[in-house]
C-alpha cells in the first residue's frame, strides 16, 4: 500500500470536533502546523489538532506513523533525544510550551507521563510514588503518606500493595508495575496524561485493569493514549486521531473512526487491510 | 565414527562413498586436545602462585607482624605494620584523589554529553593511559611532587598511584553508566527531575555496585604496585607520621626484603605477599557486599 501522494504534499487541515463537543473544550491542546525533525529526516509534516480536555483521545497508525513522536513533545521529552527541532507550536491553555517563559521542569510535572515498558525505579513502592513530590523539595511526611494513598487508590492499586508499601517495587507483577507508573505519573496532580501504548506489554487481564482505570482517570485528567491495538482505542477513547506517514489523515469521534471514517486509508487501516 | 562402518557399506551416509579421512579425525582430536591442556596450563600458575604465598608465608603470621616494626638487617623478630600503614594510607589518598574526578567525569561523559568532541577526547585519553607502564606514573610524580617538595613522601606515592587508577575508574564507571536502562533516566525526567536529580538519585545509586566493582579493581591494582611508590614514598623502617616523608609500603617492602641475604627477612617478604594478596581478596569481597543492589 503506497502512501497517498496528496497527504504527503499538503498539511491536513484542521480538523473540527462533529457532534457532542462544546466548542469550549475542543481547544485545550493545540497543534498547529507542527512539523519535527530527527536530524535532517522530517518524523511530522504540519500537524494541525486540537485536543479538548477531560477526555480520552487516541493516537493509531501503524508503526513509524509519527504518533509516538507527537505525543513525546507534549512534554518535551523529545528533547532529550540530540539532533532534533521542531516547526511550529503547541499550545495548552493558550500558552506555547516552547514559550521562553515555561519551564521545562514545571511542563512536566504538569503533564504525566506512562511508557510502554513499565519503568519503576529500583526503590520501594511508597519511594517511587513520592520520587516527584521529593524531587520538588516535599519532604513532610504526612503529605507524603497522603500522596501515596491518594494516587494508588486513583490506580486501583491501593488494596493489593497497602501492607507492602515499603516493599520493592520490582517484585511487582507486569500489570501492577505499570499501574504504580500510573500512580506516579499522577503523583504531582498533572492535568494531562499521555501514556505511550501502556499495555503492549500486558497481558489480557493485566491490559483490561489499565484500561478500567484509565475510564475513571479521565474524570480528571486529558488523556492522550498512543496504541496499536484498535480494539483498545475503540474501548477507552471518546476521539480517535489516525497518522499515517507522519500526517495527520483524520481525527474524529472514535465512534465515527471505526463505523464511518470519511477517508479510505483510515479504513483500510481499521478494517486491517494495512499497517 | 560411523562414516567408517557406513562406507563401505554405500550407506546413504556414506555420500561420494570416500571415508572421513584419517587425518581430518586426527587433527579434530588434537586440536580439541590441544585446546583443553592448554586452558589447563593457565590455571597452573594462578595455583602455584597461591600455593606458594600460602605455604611460604603462613608460617610466621602473627599478631606481631601487624602491630611491630622490620627488624634492622640481619636482626630477627618484629613484623611490617608500618608498611600496612604505608600501604593503606597511600591507596587512600590515591582514592580520595581519583574516585571523585573519575566518576564524576564518567558522569559528564555518558550522562551531559556524550557526543560531544569533549567526551570523545576523555575517552581516548582515558583508553590511551590505561596503557601506561606504571613506572611513568613514578617517574612522572617523581618529577611533579618529589623534585618539587624535595622529598620523598606518601604523598607523592598517592599522586604516582592516583594517575594509574584514574582510567580505569573512569573507564568502568562510564560502563557502569551505560548500563543503567534509560527508561529509569525518562521516567524520572518525565516527572520533572533535573539532569542533577536524574543522576544523584537515580542514575548513580543503580550504577554504584557497577562502579564499586572498578574501585575495586583500581585498589587492588594500587595496592600491588611496586613501581610508581618505588621511588616516590621510597621507604622507612619507621611509623608513618605525616604524608610528607618518606614512607613503607608494602610492595616496597616486598620488593626490598626479597633482594636481602637474610632468612628471615625473605620470610617477611612472604608473609608480606599473604597479607598483600589477603587484604586486597578481604576489601574486594567485602565491597561487593556493602554495594550489592538492594531492589532486586
Amino acid at each position: 500500500m503506497n502512501p497517498s501522494e496528496d497527504h504527503a504534499q499538503s498539511p491536513s487541515p484542521a480538523l473540527a470536533l462533529t457532534d457532542d463537543f462544546a466548542p469550549g473544550e475542543s481547544n485545550f491542546i493545540k497543534v498547529r502546523d507542527f512539523r519535527f525533525f530527527y536530524g535532517k529526516k522530517e518524523a511530522l509534516h504540519g500537524i494541525n489538532l486540537e485536543i479538548p480536555s477531560r477526555k480520552v483521545t487516541s493516537f493509531i497508525g501503524p508503526s513509524g506513523c509519527g504518533k509516538s513522536t507527537l505525543l513525546r513533545n507534549f512534554n518535551r521529552m523529545n528533547e532529550l533525544i540530540p539532533g532534533v527541532r521542531h516547526e511550529g507550536d503547541i499550545t495548552i491553555h493558550g500558552t506555547s510550551i516552547y514559550d521562553p517563559s515555561v519551564e521545562i521542569i514545571a511542563l512536566r510535572r504538569r503533564i504525566g507521563m506512562v511508557f510502554q515498558k513499565s519503568n519503576p525505579f529500583p526503590m520501594s513502592i511508597y519511594e517511587n510514588i513520592v520520587y516527584p513530590l521529593r524531587i520538588a523539595g516535599q519532604n513532610t511526611r504526612s503529605v507524603l503518606d497522603e500522596t501515596v494513598e491518594r494516587c494508588l487508590r486513583s490506580a486501583a492499586l491501593w488494596d493489593e500493595v497497602k501492607d507492602r508499601l515499603h516493599d520493592s517495587a520490582l517484585g511487582l507483577s507486569g500489570g501492577q508495575m505499570q499501574r504504580l507508573c500510573i500512580a506516579r505519573a499522577v503523583a504531582s496532580r498533572p492535568e494531562i496524561l499521555l501514556m505511550d501504548e501502556p499495555c503492549s506489554a500486558l497481558d489480557p487481564i493485566a491490559t483490561a485493569k489499565v484500561e478500567e482505570l484509565i475510564l475513571e482517570l479521565k474524570k480528571d485528567f486529558t488523556i492522550i493514549i498512543v496504541t496499536h491495538n484498535m480494539q483498545q482505542a475503540n474501548r477507552v477513547s471518546e476521539l480517535t486521531a489516525f497518522f499515517y506517514l507522519g500526517n495527520l489523515v483524520e481525527f474524529d469521534n472514535t465512534r465515527k473512526i471505526f463505523t464511518n471514517p470519511s477517508k479510505k486509508q483510515t479504513e483500510e487501516y481499521i478494517t486491517g487491510r494495512f499497517g | 565414527m560411523t562414516s567408517h562402518n557406513a562406507s563401505s557399506h554405500g550407506n546413504f551416509f556414506a555420500g561420494d562413498g570416500k571415508r572421513t579421512s584419517v587425518f581430518r579425525l586426527l587433527r579434530n582430536h588434537l586440536l580439541t586436545g590441544l585446546c583443553i591442556s592448554l586452558s589447563l596450563l593457565t590455571l597452573v600458575p594462578l595455583f602455584s602462585i597461591v600455593v606458594l604465598v600460602v605455604g611460604n608465608g603462613l608460617p610466621l603470621i602473627s599478631m606481631g607482624l601487624f602491630l611491630e616494626l622490620p627488624p634492622p638487617p640481619g636482626g630477627e623478630g618484629g613484623g611490617f605494620g608500618n608498611a600496612i600503614a604505608g600501604t593503606l594510607v597511600m591507596v587512600g589518598i590515591s582514592l580520595v584523589i581519583s574516585v571523585p574526578i573519575g566518576i564524576l567525569a564518567a558522569v559528564y561523559v555518558n550522562e551531559y554529553a556524550p557526543a560531544s568532541r569533549l567526551s570523545s577526547s576523555v575517552r581516548f585519553v582515558a583508553k590511551l593511559l590505561t596503557g601506561i607502564p606504571s613506572i611513568i606514573c613514578g617517574v612522572f610524580a617523581f618529577a611533579a611532587v618529589v623534585m618539587t617538595t624535595h622529598k620523598f613522601s606518601a604523598l607523592a606515592g598517592g599522586i604516582a598511584l592516583s594517575i594509574l587508577i584514574l582510567p580505569t575508574i573512569l573507564l568502568t564507571a562510564e560502563q557502569a553508566l551505560l548500563g543503567v536502562p534509560s527508561s529509569f533516566r525518562e521516567a524520572s525526567f518525565g516527572v520533572g527531575a533535573t539532569s542533577f536529580q536524574t543522576i544523584w538519585r537515580i542514575v548513580l545509586p543503580e550504577a554504584m555496585p557497577s562502579i564499586m566493582t572498578g574501585v575495586m579493581l583500581a585498589v587492588s591494582r594500587a595496592a600491588g604496585e611496586t613501581a610508581p611508590v618505588l621511588f616516590t614514598a621510597l621507604f622507612s623502617q619507621n611509623w608513618i607520621r605525616s604524608v610528607l616523608e618518606p614512607t613503607a609500603s608494602l610492595s616496597v617492602l616486598i620488593y626490598n626484603f626479597a633482594s636481602l641475604p637474610y632468612a628471615y627477612h625473605i620470610n617477611l617478604a612472604w608473609s608480606a605477599s599473604l597479607v598483600l594478596v589477603t587484604l586486597v581478596t578481604v576489601t574486594n569481597v567485602l565491597t561487593q557486599l556493602v554495594f550489592a543492589p538492594k531492589h532486586r
